[in-house]
C-alpha cells in the first residue's frame, strides 16, 4: 500500500483506489488527486479492508473508494459487501470502476451497497462527472 | 500544470469562446492539451502553453481541443435540478387542464439532453399526464443517432447515474439502447437554428444550451427573437451557463424576462403571467438515485 505525498489538511477528502493494476491505480490517482483528494492505494479487497481498519484507528477513514471488480485475494464485490456490514463505515462512498458491463452485475453491485458505477474504459471527465453527481466535488445535484 | 499556465489558458478560452474553465478543471485541461503538447515536441504542458502564447496556429488548435462539445447525460446538473424542482411543479399547475407537456431540445446532438429530460418526466410526471419531446439538430447524422437511441460504453459513463443505466437501457452487443417507453417520447426533426424555423409549434420548455456560442451576435439575436413565439406563455427557455450573460438589444430585453432558479437563469416570455411559486418540496433527491 502506498500513500501519496500530498500535503494533508484537515479539510482534504481522502480517496482509496483499489485495483490490482498498478497502471490503472496511477490513472485514477492522477484524476482524483487533480480534484484535490488525498489518495491511498490497495491492490485487492483484503488490503483495502486492512487500510480501512488502520484508518479507522487514526480517524482517517476515506471518504471515497474507487473499486475494481476482478482482483486476486478479495474481489471488489466482496469488499463492498464487507464494508457494508460495518456501520462505522456507512459514510464511505463506494464507486465501482470495472470492465464488468453486464447490467446484472451493475444491479448486484448497487444492491450490495455501491453508490455509483463506471465501466472501463472511461474518460477522465466520466470520473469527474460521477463525483459531481455524488456531491463529492463541485456542486453536484445533491449539493 | 502551473497555476499561471492554467489561468492563461482559461482566460484564452473564455475570451475566444465564452466557455468557462473553473479552477478545479485543471486536470481536464491537462488531459486535452497533452496530445497537442507531445505533437509539438514540448517537454510539458507549461512549455506548450508558452508556445500557444506565441503561435496563433497552435492557439487555434488548443482552443479547439478545449471546446470539443462532448455530450453528457444531465450535463451541468443544475438545469435538470431546476427543471425538476421548480419548472415542473409550476408547469403541472399551469397545464392541469390539458395534462400534457411539450419540451424542445434544440441542437440535440446525439440525444443525451432529450433522453435525460425523458427520464425525469418518466419519474416525476403524475399519472394521466403525457409529454412529448422534440429533438432538432442541423446534423442528420446526429438525428439518426437519436432515433437509434444507442450509446457506447464510454458515452454511458458520462454523467448517467448507474440506477438510470439499469432502468432505462438494455444491453445490445457492446452498446446500450434506450427503452422503448422513453424512445417513443422523443421525435426528431432536422432544423438549422440560423434559418427561419418551420412550423414547429410551442413548447413549455425549450433547451437551447451551449449552441448560441457558435453563432455571431446578429444571428444569436435573430434566434432569440424567433424563439419567442415557440415558448408557451409562462414557459421557459434555458440557455447554456455561459450564454445567459449575453448583452441583448432593447427589443429582445423587452421580449424576455430573466428569472433566477437556483444556479440557473431561465428566460421567460415577457408578460407570460409567471405566478409566484409555491414552496414545493425538492423532487431532485430522486434524480441521481444516489444514496446519502
Amino acid at each position: 500500500m502506498t500513500q501519496s505525498p500530498m500535503t494533508q489538511s484537515p479539510m482534504t477528502q481522502r480517496a482509496l483506489i483499489i485495483d490490482d493494476s498498478k497502471a490503472m491505480r496511477s490513472i485514477l490517482r492522477r484524476i482524483v488527486a487533480g480534484l484535490g483528494f488525498e489518495t491511498a492505494e490497495a491492490a485487492h479487497g483484503r488490503e483495502a479492508l486492512d487500510h480501512l481498519e488502520a484508518a479507522t484507528a487514526t480517524g482517517r477513514v476515506p471518504h471515497l473508494c474507487l473499486i475494481d471488480w476482478n482482483m486476486p485475494v478479495m474481489d471488489g464485490y466482496t469488499f463492498i459487501t464487507e464494508v457494508r456490514r460495518r456501520p462505522e463505515w456507512r459514510h464511505v462512498t463506494l464507486m465501482m470502476v470495472t470492465t464488468e458491463s453486464e447490467q446484472g452485475q451493475i444491479v448486484r453491485a448497487l444492491a450490495a451497497g455501491a453508490h455509483e458505477y463506471v465501466i472501463k474504459p472511461f474518460t477522465p471527465d466520466a470520473i469527474v462527472e460521477k463525483l459531481e453527481l455524488l456531491g463529492l466535488v463541485g456542486k453536484g445535484v445533491l449539493a | 500544470m502551473a497555476p499561471a499556465s492554467f489561468q492563461l489558458i482559461a482566460a484564452l478560452v473564455l475570451r475566444e469562446t465564452s466557455i468557462v474553465y473553473e479552477p478545479r478543471k485543471e486536470y481536464l485541461v491537462e488531459a486535452r492539451l497533452h496530445p497537442l503538447a507531445a505533437q509539438a515536441g514540448c517537454a510539458d504542458i507549461d512549455a506548450y502553453v508558452r508556445l500557444v502564447t506565441s503561435d496563433p496556429a497552435e492557439r487555434r488548435k488548443a482552443v479547439d481541443a478545449l471546446t470539443i462539445n462532448e455530450t453528457s447525460w444531465f450535463r451541468d446538473n443544475a438545469p435538470y435540478q431546476a427543471f425538476t424542482d421548480t419548472m415542473l411543479p409550476e408547469l403541472l399547475d399551469r397545464r392541469a387542464d390539458r395534462r400534457h407537456l411539450s419540451i424542445w431540445s434544440a441542437a440535440c446532438s446525439s440525444g443525451q439532453e432529450a433522453y435525460s429530460i425523458a427520464m425525469l418526466l418518466d419519474q416525476h410526471l403524475p399519472a394521466g399526464w403525457t409529454a412529448d419531446i422534440l429533438a432538432t439538430d442541423v446534423s442528420t447524422a446526429m438525428l439518426a443517432r437519436v432515433e437509434a437511441g444507442r450509446y457506447s460504453q464510454v458515452e454511458m459513463n458520462r454523467g448517467l447515474p448507474a440506477t438510470h443505466l439499469v432502468k432505462y437501457f438494455t444491453r445490445v452487443g457492446a452498446e446500450f439502447e434506450i427503452v422503448p417507453t422513453l424512445r417513443r417520447m422523443v421525435r426528431t426533426r432536422h432544423l438549422n437554428l440560423a434559418e427561419r424555423f418551420p412550423a414547429v409549434g410551442q413548447y413549455d420548455v425549450v433547451l437551447l444550451r451551449n449552441v448560441l456560442i457558435y453563432f455571431d451576435q446578429p444571428t444569436k439575436h435573430s434566434i432569440l427573437r424567433r424563439m419567442h413565439e415557440h415558448v408557451t406563455p409562462g414557459g421557459y427557455l434555458l440557455l447554456g451557463s455561459s450564454e445567459t450573460t449575453l448583452d441583448l438589444p432593447p427589443d429582445l430585453n423587452a421580449m424576455w424576462e430573466r428569472e433566477q432558479i437556483g444556479r440557473v437563469q431561465a428566460h421567460r416570455p415577457a408578460g407570460g403571467g409567471a405566478v409566484p411559486r409555491p414552496a414545493a418540496p425538492p423532487l431532485s433527491a430522486a434524480l441521481t438515485g444516489a444514496r446519502p
